[in-house]
């Protein structure tokens, strides 16, 4: 159980951040403490996802106002190559395609920088196909898929899959999972979220942007927040996810209005 | 007839002074004619079609020479790192243009198989010779005109019918690099016999950063059945220029498969001419030319379908840093007769700095009615949301800018089909993406 004393590892407050001139967040605030889970809920274009990619050095936007206090750190000094290395992770919701690189090689290199950065041992390739080669099996992903192009063909799926198999090798402090379920068959989202639950300790945070209550019944949130218009409008536990798939958003907006 | 005074003064300046080298009388007539011929014709310019992006005229500035006959006193050691050691015992090398046999071994040939020096070879093999010399090379292309004009040494392959040759035949042309600005005129002449299978890699690279013009000219017939694969690497020193012109002819149901990498000099050229003479031949041709700095690379190929059931494939990329240029002009003719032709092409580039640039212009030229083809070109940038995903990964971004243009450029070196140059230039290429981070 999360008792309201545990570490605070990100505070979000009045965050305020824009694209192109127009802003998207409009006054975000957020506390997230050690071992807790966060579901973040909200129609199409609430700007969930422009959260995670403004929390995770996305530098196509710009933060026009508040602050990000990530352990301490002013997270918003930070380029997203540090904040990852710090142990920020952003599980995208539409992971990129990079042909011609091994995900084998790229899920090395990425594992060596931050293990670099860690002052930890890097691993040659030969060690690092062992480690893998565990870290696959949590999210019960074919090894086949280590030879292959980074995303090049993978389904909606497996890149879902792909991407938490990265949260596996790089063991994250606050993971953000953007709509990591959609996509996932009942299957693979069972696998997946047992993979996610398992990397769950008392010492690290999530963040899990989702459309669905199905995902919850297998990560349960500590609370689940409803963003909608670049706000967090609402707040509850986890029954409020269940609410929200009974009656929609509109009745949170009513009674935020009110 | 032409006025003496309307010749190119720099163009008849890099004529041959002596009446004539070595060789037999057949073989002068040859060089005089093309000789007569560089007088006619004048150094394009960007008024040419064929020209049109690029400037040569620095060249103009400066008088080369061919380089003085004694070929320098290397040793197998001083060549060392040009080595590869699948052609240990099958490599020709040129010094400066100049053959040289101390640095050069054929001894894991196959009987029959020629691979040797044109000037040394040429009595014994006249026939050969005389049926393909200067035979495929457009004449009216000044720099072939030149090159013929020069012709000496320089390598001849001759594969004999149903003979597979098992080891790649390295042909390594080394510039010394010098500081006196010299010409070298590089002349490779190659028959694939009948059912023939051989792999050859002709490369020209630099000991020296010195200013020098290689011209060269290669000549290749691939005969009925035989599967030629043809790995071009040009690897000249920073501020040299290169003009390398390709003619291959394909007889019925043969296969070349060309991989071509460009990453020196300061201006480069390579025209690259396939005609497709015999039914049911197929090329395909890869491409790479990774620019950086003030350099200038300008690709010009020709597929030309003249006959029925032919296939060709091409995929060109061009990956261009700072100031740099890369020209891409692809013609495919489809003749008349040539139905049922297959031909696919795409031009691939990678544009990495706002100063620089690139041409490129796939042109499909179609008179027969019944055939498949196809086209393209792009021209990208690193893109922000590839930057982003890598960076949020730990990876900063020369580490990401890095990854991402091995990347585009990963495919051709792939397909190269030696293991130790496919190593190498996979390391190398890595190596001049850093060089420029
Ligand atoms: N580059 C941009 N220029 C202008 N508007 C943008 C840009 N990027 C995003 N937006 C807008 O910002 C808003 C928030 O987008 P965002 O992707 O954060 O929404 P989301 O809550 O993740 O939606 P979904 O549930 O569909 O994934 C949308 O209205 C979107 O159109
Ligand atoms: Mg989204």
């Amino acid at each position: 159980m999360i008792s309201s004393n545990s570490r605070v590892i990100l505070e979000v407050r009045d965050l305020r951040a824009s694209i192109g001139g127009i802003e998207i967040l409009k006054g975000v605030n957020l506390t997230v403490r050690s071992g807790e889970v966060h579901a973040i809920m909200g129609p199409n274009g609430s700007g969930k996802s422009t959260f995670s990619k403004v929390l995770a050095g996305h530098p196509g936007y710009t933060v026009t106002r508040g602050e990000v206090i990530y352990n301490g750190k002013n997270l918003l000094d930070l380029p997203a190559e540090e904040r990852a290395r710090e142990g920020v992770f952003l599980a995208f919701q539409y992971p990129i395609e990079i042909p011609g690189v091994s995900n084998s090689s790229f899920l090395r290199l990425a594992y060596n920088t931050m293990q670099a950065h860690r002052g930890g041992e890097e691993l040659d390739p030969l060690e690092f196909d062992d480690f893998i080669r565990e870290k696959c099996k949590l999210v019960e992903m074919d090894p086949g898929f280590l030879d292959r192009s980074v995303n090049e063909g993978f389904s909606g799926g497996e890149k879902k899959r792909n991407e938490i198999l990265q949260m596996a090798v790089l063991e994250p402090k606050l993971s953000i999972l953007d709509e990591t379920d959609s996509g996932l068959d009942i299957d693979a989202l069972r696998i997946v979220a047992s993979g996610v639950n398992k990397l769950m300790t008392p010492d690290n945070a999530m963040i899990m942007v989702t459309h669905y209550q199905r995902l919850l019944n297998y990560i349960t949130p500590d609370f689940v927040h409803v963003m909608r218009s670049g706000r967090i409008i609402k707040t509850g536990g986890r029954e409020l996810a269940l609410e929200l798939e009974a009656r929609g958003y509109d009745w949170v907006r009513a009674e935020a209005a009110a | 007839m032409q006025n003496i005074e309307s010749r190119d003064a720099w163009l008849t300046g890099l004529l041959p002074q002596t009446a004539g080298f070595a060789g037999p009388q057949w073989l002068d007539a040859l060089r005089l004619e093309a000789a007569d011929r560089v007088n006619t014709l004048h150094f394009p310019t960007m008024r040419d079609e064929d020209w049109r992006f690029s400037d040569f005229s620095l060249l103009r500035k400066t008088a080369f020479a061919v380089a003085e006959d004694a070929a320098s006193g290397l040793t197998p050691a001083g060549i060392e790192s040009f080595i590869l050691p699948e052609a240990v015992a099958s490599r020709l090398v040129f010094i400066d243009g100049v053959y040289a046999p101390q640095l050069s071994s054929t001894a894991a040939l196959p009987q029959g198989v020629v691979a040797g020096n044109l000037m040394r070879e040429l009595t014994a093999h006249d026939g050969a010779v005389r049926a393909h010399l200067a035979r495929q090379a457009h004449q009216s292309d000044v720099f072939v005109a030149l090159n013929t004009s020069h012709v000496r040494d320089g390598a001849l392959v001759l594969i004999p019918k149903d003979t597979v040759c098992p080891v790649p035949i390295h042909l390594l042309f080394i510039a010394t690099g010098g500081d006196a600005p010299q010409a070298i005129y590089p002349r490779c002449l190659i028959v694939a016999g009948p059912g023939s299978d051989c792999t050859l890699i002709e490369d020209y690279v630099a000991l020296g950063p010195g200013s020098y013009c290689t011209a060269a000219v290669t000549e290749i017939t691939v005969e009925e059945n035989a599967s030629v694969r043809h790995i071009r690497l040009q690897r000249e020193a920073r501020g040299a220029f290169h003009l390398g012109y390709g003619a291959v002819t394909l007889k019925r149901d043969s296969i070349y498969h060309a991989n071509s990498l460009t990453f020196g000099a300061r201006l480069s050229r390579h025209d690259l001419r396939v005609v497709q003479d015999g039914e049911g031949a197929r090329c395909v041709l890869n491409g790479l030319a990774l620019m950086a700095g003030r350099q200038l690379a300008d690709t010009h190929t020709v597929i030309d379908h003249t006959v029925p059931n032919g296939k060709s494939e091409q995929l060109h990329k061009c990956i261009v840093d700072d100031g740099a240029h890369a020209v891409f002009n692809g013609k495919i003719f489809v003749r008349k007769n040539a139905q049922h032709t297959d031909a696919a092409q795409q031009s691939r580039n990678l544009l990495l700095s706002n100063k620089g640039r690139v041409d490129t212009k796939p042109q499909l030229e179609i008179f027969a009615d019944d055939v498949k083809c196809s086209h393209g070109a792009t021209v990208s940038q690193l893109e922000a949301d590839e930057m982003f995903y890598l960076n949020s990964r730990g990876l900063d971004a020369d580490a990401a800018r890095n990854l991402l243009i091995y990347a585009f450029a990963e495919d051709i070196i792939d397909r190269i089909p030696v293991a130790s140059l496919k190593q190498r230039l996979s390391k190398e290429l890595s190596e001049r993406i850093l060089e420029h981070a």
